[in-house]
């Protein structure tokens, strides 16, 4: 981890533990750098969506692009205040591969008061660096009145 | 009868979508099902712990509630394909409404035949009153008849 601190790191690391959905899936922490959040949803038979060629459900997809969207928008927090998806766009650029791990890595690229606008892509972290999905979503922040943003506000 | 194939024919001939809402094992990890007994197809994901995203409020995960918005657009465009078909996703837009509380819920989708491959779903979810919906997609599908 690279100047985001190893205590934010572990919050966010904790902070997966806690979302019940993303324990159902089996989604794990893997990074915070340089702002950028990456997640991991592991392989397993019962997110199939397509059973004629194995390939994951994007639902699943979806979950773990979401993860790392919040968890991208807490990483730019100085207090941990609630947040909600406004919305999430994501483009399928390829099926996911039957079999492998689809990680995810997000990254805000403007936080304002009230709203944080966010990038992710997911991709198979030992494939060839072609992105199964790239998503952009914006998320509402519930701050208190004091509270500001840490390095978002320009 | 053990392919999707078949099981998407045989549910067409007998209007029956179960089985192969059935076949699709991420709809069942879900608690996913879809009814037609109302003439309309409808989506349902009953309410489970595991649906949960934040467990403080509670409220039901994003992802839970994109899934089964997409899942319902699948089911309507396979339903309204006039060839046995499996749509593939291009993309998806949600909007998220409303916080989705920890009850059951339903969703709904509408389908635009766009050109020969393409077809677009507009579906909506709703959890106890229907005219407040708690999120609602826009999704794009190539459509690629089987064989």
């Amino acid at each position: 981890m690279t100047g985001d601190g190893e205590q934010v790191g572990r919050l966010l690391a904790n902070l997966a533990r806690f979302v019940p959905h993303s324990q159902a899936l089996g989604i794990r922490f893997v990074s915070l750098t340089d702002g950028r959040v990456t997640l991991a949803l592991p392989y397993d038979e019962r997110f199939i969506g397509n059973p004629l060629t194995g390939v994951l459900h994007g639902g699943a997809i979806t979950a773990l692009l979401d993860g790392a969207c919040g968890m991208a928008v807490y990483a730019t927090l100085v207090e941990p205040v609630p947040i909600a998806t406004l919305d999430l766009r994501i483009d399928y650029l390829r099926p996911a591969t039957p079999g492998k791990e689809v990680h995810t890595r997000a990254e805000c690229v403007k936080v304002t008061r009230s709203v944080a606008f966010v990038r992710c892509e997911a991709f198979h972290p030992d494939g060839d660096g072609d992105l199964v999905a790239v998503a952009s979503g914006t998320f509402m922040i519930f701050r208190s009145r004091a509270a500001g943003a840490r390095g978002g506000e320009s | 009868m053990t392919s999707v194939t078949d099981i998407l024919r045989m549910a067409k001939d007998t209007g029956d979508i179960s089985a192969l809402v059935g076949a699709i094992p991420y709809l069942h990890f879900l608690g996913i099902t879809a009814d037609r007994s109302s003439g309309e197809l409808i989506g349902k994901m009953a309410y489970a712990d595991a649906l949960i995203g934040n467990a403080s409020i509670p409220a039901l995960h994003g992802g839970t509630i994109g899934a089964l918005l997409e899942s319902t657009a699948i089911l309507q465009a396979l339903w309204e394909s006039e060839t046995a078909v499996l749509p593939k996703i291009v993309t998806i837009t949600i909007d998220f409404l409303r916080s989705g509380r920890p009850v059951d819920t339903f969703a709904k989708g509408v389908f635009t035949k766009q050109g020969r491959r393409i077809v677009n779903v507009g579906v909506e979810a709703w959890q106890e009153d229907r005219s407040r919906p708690i999120a609602r997609a826009q999704v794009i599908f190539l459509v690629e008849p089987l064989e």
